[in-house]
């Protein structure tokens, strides 16, 4: 790309080129003309730029992808998305219309187009690293497909040249009712949607969400979900794309002023949902034991709380309720020989044969302490964020894990937070709201601060915790050594923990 | 991290290494139970890979005996150099172990009839005897068409080859990866160790066995199954009356039947899906495998399509209403409500009285959305205790019309009552065995350890008269081979019946045959297409 050995003959020229005419020759592909504002980074770039050039546009597109990446985590919504990410769009990877008639249109459209190969170098090297990458520049293509004005969508489209058969009126008529239920009654009239069939296999996510209409084997895909399948065909293509790259990328290690910027842009794309290091959470003096569980659980958040719960009235949790919990207490610094008591007992109504047989060793797992090498190595599995429950299997018949903010129906989370100690009407009336805008960590910050208010108060007067101490939970460990410290403000934590925490709510109801 | 190895663990009879068992992924299948294997089995399993490439491929071999007894001496061999083979396996009636291969591979072919010994059959023997199940196991068990089930062709190939077996033994140790060349092979192994039950997982990129000799992990990813699914009766304890837990009977597998119904219909009609068979899981469920060869190829982003195309009841006992459809209904919705609604009046209403006491009509209550109705109705049922179901069904809709409320929405009050019927009746999946590819699911044909049955395929035609309490039980069947005899016009010589064709599990077994049939039928269509095309190709 930025070779400059020009005793070499490229390849690709030799064939065409006098060789003494070298010199004047322009490339014959250099300068690839861009005529639409998307790009589906079909053709690699090949013409020169400078390696500062190669460096600053490859952080650039970095920042924008990493806070992409960054509104995933905090859940935000689309809109709230496309609106965060709207400044920083502009100011780092300007993309204008073709009508705007700008007179930089190509000179964004090459930056665009080259930064994205150079990331993909950077990016390709792990498995990890593809997925995340794919991910993000599919959230990228997706924000900027729907900001994308219609003519410019039209033609993108149009020269992707993708096979989806066209279903002829008479077949949609025939369908009709059916089309119709599938888009949720709309178009109120069929003749206004024109519809595509294609196999149901390349849009799994109009599947899974029962917005298209099946039948043996085809998706008969209204037009206005062009935007879905177009994303499929992208990310679908990145993802191979990626994996030829990183195959390709042995051959790089020659060239020693591309790698280190390389190696160097893939470690700063850091997740900033960082797992979760034990250490960090550890809390001198405190006694995390077994027997004190149920102490501490006035600490927990309201997910840990119901799996605490639901373990003290049924003596039994389920596999991913077992699974968050677990980790959960591993989190809090409950050790491995502390977490089997703590299991044992709570089973009481099973023998230690069953025990042993079917339970120990998941808990064992979930620690690290059995299972594959890269289990071992790495301690096992992290204790889950918000993130992490938020996406995981939402809880079936019988189960107990997830977020009750989430899983729960109104009357019943109100119920429980009300046998928890949350009487306050306000707040209650808040978390309603927050779990109408599907906010749940808002929620779930709401009864934090409620609970706490007074050592917040406190801390915040005293000054004696900056906000930073203070901002937004979004891991139930976190939440968890908060409260655990600002209950114990000042204090020995081992010496007075037993009149400091609220009476035990967790028994018998 | 300390290894915290206690007492009770060590306790396990066979053996000590637990890296047999590598979860490769932790999530799915992070294996419950001691995980035993003794490092001897794996180099056994080597050992006849590697033997096994001197026999001939062919299933028709009947030469395999002789080939196949060094490979059982090596391995005696490594684990007990001075016990001599016939020493170790004298309790095994030996001969017979190893000459049968072959009469299982030529259906034509004679069982010998003497040998067996028919102490194990009586009825006082116990359905988990280990000698039962092995003559299970060695005389009824469909081996070859398990394998072609598996291989989609009758010469061996990697689809077979590659396909990962778990074995859960006796001892309850869990032994994954293990793989055959072929059905005789697996049988052996069977017979050998003689697990408590086997599991099916995938096909893999490489030989399973040789997974830890791969330099790079990543060259060992699973790359085809069945697409898999397992409706299980205790999904359905918060709305059965009649049983819970483990427990089954005629009314609430009627849950099943629908479930099979349901599910059935959508994948042939919307996926296009032809080879589909549901099987009995032995004790309260049922088993669906998808193998056409695309449902094969899926990944797991496709299969999580699938599973969430069909999951309609969603969330915990906790989440209020579980029933939350679009409206208009989309046509899978719309079709499953024309399937139940006969079901839900007869088997629910009648069948399960799901609404018989006060607390129990609370939960129905809170499904309707109106009050002043909701109101009524709690007076009226609390006034007459022990209204049937049917009966306070039917209320509900003479209050609304009767205008006890002024609000009411009818149309909402339609849609909240066709929510409440499809989560009395709608399929309840577990939805995380059929969105793995790598997910195990017990064979066909395995006998239930806990039951005795064999899980036999339902024929989805008559899927209503699938009774799982005669589903065949093993000790039956080993009577019934005894109480056989031959007709009295015996056909001739040549045509000798298997062992299976002399009892009730025939019917199943020609079942899965048809099937196992027309899956390989279509599978060489395939092939002889891309061929020509390919031929095709090159000449142009």
């Amino acid at each position: 790309m930025i070779r400059q050995d020009f005793s070499r003959i490229d390849p690709k020229r030799r064939t065409t080129l006098d060789h003494r005419k070298k010199q004047f020759a322009t490339p014959t592909y250099q300068n690839l003309e861009y005529k639409h504002r998307l790009n589906f980074y079909i053709t690699p770039p090949t013409a020169d730029i400078t390696l500062e050039q190669f460096e600053q546009w490859a952080i650039d597109r970095l920042r924008v992808l990493a806070e992409l990446e960054a509104c995933s985590f905090r859940n935000k919504s689309p809109s709230e998305t496309a609106e965060h990410m709207k400044p920083l769009l502009q100011k780092y990877l300007p993309l204008s219309a073709t009508s705007s008639g700008s007179s930089n249109l190509q000179a964004e459209r090459q930056k665009d187009h080259y930064s994205h190969f150079i990331l993909r170098l950077a990016f390709a090297s792990t498995e990890d690293l593809r997925r995340r990458f794919s991910r993000v520049e599919t959230m990228l293509f997706r924000l900027r497909f729907q900001a994308d004005d219609l003519r410019d969508r039209g033609a993108f489209v149009e020269s992707l040249s993708l096979d989806w058969e066209t279903v002829g009126s008479e077949e949609r008529a025939m369908y009709a009712p059916q089309l119709q239920a599938a888009g949720g009654g709309f178009p109120k009239n069929i003749e206004e949607e024109s519809y595509f069939k294609v196999d149901w296999e390349r849009v799994p996510e109009l599947v899974e969400n029962r917005r298209v209409f099946l039948k043996g084997g085809m998706a008969y895909v209204p037009g206005r979900e062009q935007l879905s399948m177009v994303v499929a065909e992208f990310t679908s293509r990145l993802e191979k794309a990626l994996e030829l790259t990183s195959r390709a990328l042995p051959r790089l290690d020659e060239d020693d002023r591309l790698t280190p910027i390389l190696n160097h842009l893939s470690q700063n794309f850091t997740t900033p949902d960082a797992s979760y290091s034990t250490s960090a959470t550890a809390l001198p003096g405190a006694d995390i034991s077994a027997r004190n569980v149920d102490t501490l659980s006035a600490s927990f958040p309201l997910c840990m709380q119901n799996l605490h719960r639901s373990l003290r009235r049924d003596a039994h949790l389920k596999h991913y309720g077992r699974l968050q919990y677990t980790l959960f207490l591993k989190g809090i610094g409950l050790n491995l020989e502390e977490c089997l008591v703590f299991w044992r007992s709570s089973f009481s109504k099973i023998t230690d044969d069953v025990f042993n047989k079917e339970y120990r060793y998941n808990v064992r797992h979930a620690y690290g302490d059995v299972g594959g090498d890269s289990n071992r190595r790495g301690n096992g599995y992290s204790p889950f964020s918000c993130q992490k429950i938020l996406t995981e299997k939402r809880p079936g018949p019988g189960e107990s894990h997830g977020c009750p903010y989430r899983d729960f129906s109104v009357d019943n989370l109100t119920a429980l937070l009300q046998q928890v100690g949350v009487t306050d009407r306000e707040v209650l009336k808040g978390v309603k709201e927050d779990k109408e805008k599907t906010k749940f960590h808002l929620a779930c910050n709401r009864v934090f601060d409620y609970v706490h208010k007074q050592e917040i108060k406190k801390v915040k007067d005293d000054g004696t915790w900056t906000s930073a101490q203070l901002e937004t939970l979004v891991h139930p460990n976190d939440y968890f050594k908060r409260s655990y410290l600002l209950k114990n403000l000042g204090k020995n934590p081992v010496e007075e923990e037993m009149e400091k925490v609220k009476p035990d709510v967790e028994m018998e109801d | 991290m300390p290894h915290s190895v206690t007492p009770e663990e060590v306790s396990t009879p066979v053996e000590a290494t637990t890296s047999q068992i590598e979860n490769n992924d932790g999530e799915t299948q992070m294996t419950e139970g001691t995980l035993t294997a003794a490092e001897s089995e794996e180099q056994n399993g080597d050992t006849q890979a590697t033997d096994s490439t001197n026999e001939d491929i062919t299933m028709g071999d009947v030469g395999a005996e002789q080939k196949e007894q060094p490979s059982e001496e090596s391995m005696t061999a490594e684990t007990k150099p001075e016990v001599k083979l016939e020493d170790l396996f004298a309790d095994m009636t030996s001969d017979d172990e190893f000459a049968d291969p072959a009469l299982d591979v030529k259906v034509s072919s004679s069982p010998p009839e003497a040998p067996f010994s028919p102490v194990h059959t009586g009825p006082i023997s116990r359905a988990s005897d280990s000698d039962v199940m092995r003559s299970f196991y060695q005389r009824l068990f469909p081996w070859r068409y398990l394998f072609q089930w598996l291989n989609h062709s009758p010469t061996p190939s990697t689809d077979f080859g590659h396909r990962e077996f778990a074995f859960t033994l006796q001892n309850d140790a869990y032994l994954r990866y293990q793989s055959f060349r072929t059905s005789d092979l697996l049988r052996k192994d069977v017979l050998r160790l003689n697990p408590s039950r086997f599991e099916i997982g995938p096909v893999y990129s490489t030989n399973p066995r040789d997974r830890k000799t791969l330099r790079k992990a990543s060259a060992f990813k699973p790359i085809a199954k069945e697409l898999c699914f397992d409706i299980d009766l205790t999904d359905y304890d918060d709305i059965r009356t009649c049983c819970d837990k483990a427990n089954i009977c005629n009314k609430c597998w009627q849950f099943i039947t629908m479930a099979i119904k349901v599910i059935d219909v959508a994948l042939r009609e919307d996926f296009g899906f032809k080879h589909i068979m549901w099987v009995y899981s032995g004790r309260r469920g049922a088993h669906a495998w998808v193998c056409d060869k695309k449902a094969r190829l899926m990944d797991d982003q496709k299969r999580r399509a699938i599973a969430g195309y069909l999951e309609v009841i969603k969330g915990g006992t906790q989440s209020g209403k579980r029933v939350n459809v679009k409206r208009p209904l989309h046509s899978h919705v719309a079709r499953s409500l024309d399937i139940l609604k006969p079901y839900f009046e007869d088997d629910v209403l009648q069948g399960q009285d799901p609404w018989e006491t006060d607390e129990k009509f609370a939960r129905l209550l809170e499904l309707l959305p109106d009050r002043t109705l909701n109101e009524a109705l709690k007076k009226k049922w609390s006034s007459a205790p022990g209204r049937s179901s049917t009966s306070k069904w039917a209320d509900i809709h003479t209050l609304a019309k009767s205008g006890v409320s002024k609000a009411l929405d009818t149309k909402g009050l339609r849609d909240a009552q066709q929510d409440i019927i499809l989560e009395y009746t709608y399929p309840r999946l577990d939805i995380e065995v059929s969105k793995h590819l790598n997910h195990l699911l017990k064979s066909p044909f395995v006998v239930h350890p806990g039951t005795g049955r064999v899980c036999v395929p339902i024929d989805t035609k008559h899927c209503e008269d699938f009774d799982p309490l005669t589903a065949p039980t093993i000790t039956d069947l080993l009577r019934e081979i005894d109480e056989w005899e031959a007709p009295e016009e015996a056909e001739s010589e040549d045509k000798k019946l298997q062992d299976w064709e002399k009892t009730s599990l025939k019917p199943y077994v020609e079942y899965f045959r048809s099937f196992v049939l027309a899956l390989m039928r279509d599978e060489k269509d395939v092939k002889v297409k891309r061929e020509r095309e390919e031929n095709g190709e090159m000449e142009f």
